[in-house]
């Protein structure tokens, strides 16, 4: 199969761009507090997802969620910063350390090195849905107490920017800078930003997204989209391109990464887990127009803008959306793409459930990693594959093979689609 | 590849009349749309005042169906979406489906629906576990902001990149700068971008009442928001919004459109220091603006017009003031410069883009804005701000900045299409 696309041409020149490595991860997941312990329970098949512990969600028609148990901020960040800061932002500034400190980075002390400069470093994120349980209970305040309880702090504890601003002044990021929403495609959108401020003569770009709202308010929100399970049981609740798909668990978490400019990475020892060679956004026309939706599109564009084809690609990390349309969808333009099982898929966000802004790049975290260890982490739960779909999935256990190239998808509910090649090191 | 990037459609839903030329009428005359809070009653609340559009969804062109499922900032970009087409003459079919995207500014998003759903589910706050059986279809869309994206992306048939751009209230500057780096870079030939704010609901209200940032002078609305002057005690919160159709500059020629101008240059940085005090040299604002006359290659001298972020807070109004003569120099003495904000108020992350209307159609007319209310000036704002009345003035270049809560700090140049450096 030949990549025949006309996009190829239609995307910029590669030649003479700066390439965008990785070398910082971080991550809070359900299924693990820091890279390594979310990256082994991740290949051993451990689930972050169960029943809300925090709160009574017995009269909700779903009640399973993929929360971050034992998360005790005051461990991880200064005391001054718990009143101002909701759940997202604790585990944003943890995970942004976490990644920095991984790429053994000081964007402080790098300001003061030649290349860099005050602006030479700075940070692009993605949320949707703000500080939500602090605005819960901020707004809860109001309307029981008055407009004088509002805290000081709900000003800016709330908004999407919230993450960028707090990782912006946490590590003295001051070079462009970004927030992006693109519901659960935004933290692919994230990346794909801060790769282009690479371009535009950032050296180091903290990049990412997360997502927290699983409180009362938050969970009843999120089951206004429609498309939550309603099952109780932790392992089967969220299952994609299975014949049993009835919707997804929402979960909190997602992943921050250290991207670098791989002149600026190498002169200073970074160690390189590998490349943002392609990235590219579509969205999908309304239901019902008759064009065809933009996930495959969106893969092609970026694969053509990392100037690989379809028969590079050694595993694919898909969207997974867990409803019966939308995987129908997907599994469609993975045919298209690569014919009928003709790429490793999985989706290891099973373990998590859906992330939202943080989604995408855990599932980046997770290509990196995948790549280092030649491993190909497993779909969980899934054993009734839909026979239709004609995928490879990747089930039940790891499999080894050894990777140099991968594809993140990811859609976002209205029509958002993005993707993202990453390529290891030796391959780049 | 590093296109042009002109500006070819204007739309505007901004506070005392929807639509551009409601819009420019208001700047043109001095006139303020700032007054007591309709929408709920204020008394409990510190600050009283805004600047609300009298808006009916209907009148305006949507459907009873929009009307429904889009939030009031929806609505607000949908309709600026629209005008700005048709004020660019595009045709849906005349657009690649595929090389056009849509970026939507907002700080706040879905805020007014959310909380008047969060008073439904929780009984009015009685209920922490809020009640699932009052659960609206459309609470979704309020709860995620990146539902204006995709509405704005349906109603003009955009299937390019489509995402929200949340950098607070520079938001409508940093959407538009998004758009022009994806029409400069060659990803797609047209975006339509802009920002929808509507954030004026009790929340809002009273977040920014705890910080003393929205103004008290409850006895005077009229007379509330006051840039530059040395009686100012806040900004006016406000809502509104506007879009633009951005093309690349052949793109636009081939089809014989009117160009406004030529997005030049646009940079933002983050001043790394608090999430809303400002150090008062203004440094990483100045760093943004030297950017982006760096980008325009524009001598600072030949800035005709500077249109100010101007919020009427103590800091801010210091601050820029400061980054204005650091970048500008001599010529920052000279340069009229005003805030729109002193009549349309300031609406967080819409007010990037309404200002970017407001200098396109600075350059359009040979007319500048004034900055209302500007009767005591403060000996630390000791610039041109083009007190209480409109000045006519050729412009051929524009320069507007925007500075906001997390720190960021933005700047954009618009040119004209042929203007010789």
């Amino acid at each position: 199969m030949t990549l025949a696309t006309p996009a190829a041409q239609e995307t910029p020149e590669r030649t003479g761009r700066p390439t965008a490595v990785i070398t910082g991860i971080g991550v809070a997941a359900p299924n693990g507090l820091g890279t390594e312990q979310w990256w082994q329970s991740t290949l051993r098949g451990t689930s972050g997802i169960g029943p809300v512990v925090d709160y009574d969600a017995s009269r909700y028609p779903s009640r399973l969620v993929g929360r971050i148990d034992g998360f005790e901020a005051a461990e991880h960040i200064p005391g001054r910063l718990l009143p101002q800061t909701d759940r997202v932002t604790r585990l944003a500034l943890v995970a942004g350390a976490e990644a920095l400190a991984d790429a053994d980075a000081n964007p402080a002390e790098l300001a003061e090195q030649d290349g860099y400069g005050e602006y030479g470093c700075g940070v692009v994120t993605s949320n949707a849905t703000g500080g939500f349980e602090f605005t819960h209970r901020e707004i809860r305040k109001l309307w029981t107490q008055g407009p004088q309880q509002v805290s000081v702090y709900e000003s800016f504890a709330w908004f999407y920017a919230v993450n960028t601003g707090q990782l912006s002044i946490r590590n003295k990021l001051r070079g462009p800078s970004g927030v992006l929403v693109s519901e659960q495609a935004g933290g692919l959108d994230a990346i794909g930003q801060s790769r282009r401020t690479l371009r535009q003569g950032v050296k180091l770009s903290l990049t990412g997204g997360m997502d927290s709202s699983l409180d009362p308010w938050g969970l009843v929100s999120h089951l206004a989209s429609g498309r939550l399970s309603r099952s109780d049981d932790p392992a089967t609740a969220y299952l994609p391109f299975d014949t049993r798909a009835a919707g997804h668990v929402p979960g909190e978490g997602g992943a921050m990464l250290v991207l670098e400019e791989e002149t600026a990475a190498r002169a200073r020892g970074a160690r390189v887990y590998g490349e943002i060679a392609g990235y590219a956004a579509t969205f999908s026309p309304r239901p019902g127009s008759g064009r065809p939706p933009g996930l495959e599109r969106a893969a092609r564009l970026a694969l053509a803008d990392s100037g690989l084809g379809v028969e590079d690609v050694d595993v694919v990390f898909a969207d997974a959306a867990g409803l019966p349309t939308a995987d129908d969808e997907e599994a469609a333009a993975l045919r298209a793409l690569f014919g009928p099982y003709g790429v490793p898929v999985t989706a290891p966000k099973t373990l998590t459930g859906r992330l939202y802004g943080g989604g995408a790049p855990l599932d980046v975290a997770a290509a990196l990693l995948a790549l280092r260890d030649g491993v190909i982490p497993p779909t969980s739960g899934i054993d009734r594959p839909v026979p239709e779909h004609r995928l490879d999935l990747v089930r039940g256990t790891p499999r080894h093979a050894p990777l140099r190239t991968a594809l993140v998808l990811a859609r976002g509910h209205g029509g958002f689609n993005a993707a993202v090649v990453v390529r290891s090191p030796e391959a780049a | 590849m590093n296109r042009s990037v002109a500006i070819t459609g204007i739309g505007v839903v901004a506070p005392g009349g929807v639509g551009k030329k409601a819009f420019w009428d208001l700047l043109v005359s001095g006139r303020t749309a700032t007054r007591t809070i309709s929408f709920f009653d204020p008394s409990r609340f510190r600050s009283q005042v805004a600047a609300e559009v009298d808006f009916d969804p209907q009148r305006s062109g949507l459907s009873p169906r929009e009307a429904r499922r889009l939030d009031r900032a929806a609505q607000f970009a949908v309709v600026s979406a629209k005008e700005c087409m048709a004020d660019s003459g595009l045709e849906f079919v005349e657009l690649d489906p595929h090389r056009t995207g849509v970026s939507v500014g907002s700080a706040v998003g879905g805020t007014t629906g959310l909380e008047r759903e969060y008073l439904v589910l929780s009984d009015s706050g009685r209920l922490w576990e809020v009640d699932s059986d009052y659960v609206s279809p459309h609470l979704f869309d309020a709860f995620v902001p990146s539902s204006l994206a995709a509405e704005v992306a349906w109603t003009v048939g955009a299937e390019g990149p489509a995402t929200v751009v949340s950098t607070g209230c520079t938001s409508g500057l940093d959407s538009v700068g998004y758009a022009r780096d994806l029409i400069a870079e060659g990803t797609v030939d047209v975006m339509i971008a802009g920002a929808a704010d509507t954030p004026i609901s009790p929340i809002a209200v009273s977040c920014f009442d705890a910080i003393k940032a929205t103004t008290p002078r409850n006895d005077d609305p009229e007379h509330a928001s006051r840039p530059f002057d040395r009686t100012r005690n806040g900004f006016v919160l406000a809502e509104g919004a506007a879009m633009f159709v951005l093309e690349e500059l052949e793109h636009a020629r081939a089809r014989g459109a009117h160009v406004y101008g030529v997005i030049g240059g646009y940079a933002t940085r983050c001043n790394a220091y608090h999430m809303t005090g400002l150090r008062p040299d203004g440094h990483e604002m100045a760093e943004a603006i030297r950017h982006s006359l760096d980008q325009a290659r524009l001598n600072p001298d030949l800035v005709d017009y500077v249109n100010a972020h101007g919020s009427g807070t103590k800091q801010n109004d210091r601050h820029e003031t400061a980054a204005f003569k650091e970048t500008l120099g001599q010529h920052a003495y000279e340069v009229p410069i005003s805030s729109i904000k002193s009549m349309v108020g300031h609406s967080l992350g819409a007010i990037g883009s309404i200002e970017i209307a407001a200098c396109a159609l600075a350059m359009e007319n040979g007319v500048v804005p004034p900055t209302a209310n500007l009767h005591e000036p403060d000996p630390e704002c000791d610039l041109d701000y083009v007190p209480n009345e409109a000045r006519e003035h050729g412009v051929d270049a524009v320069l507007s900045v925007g500075s906001g809560f997390g720190g960021f700090q933005s700047a954009m140049v618009i040119t004209r299409e042929e203007t010789t450096r």
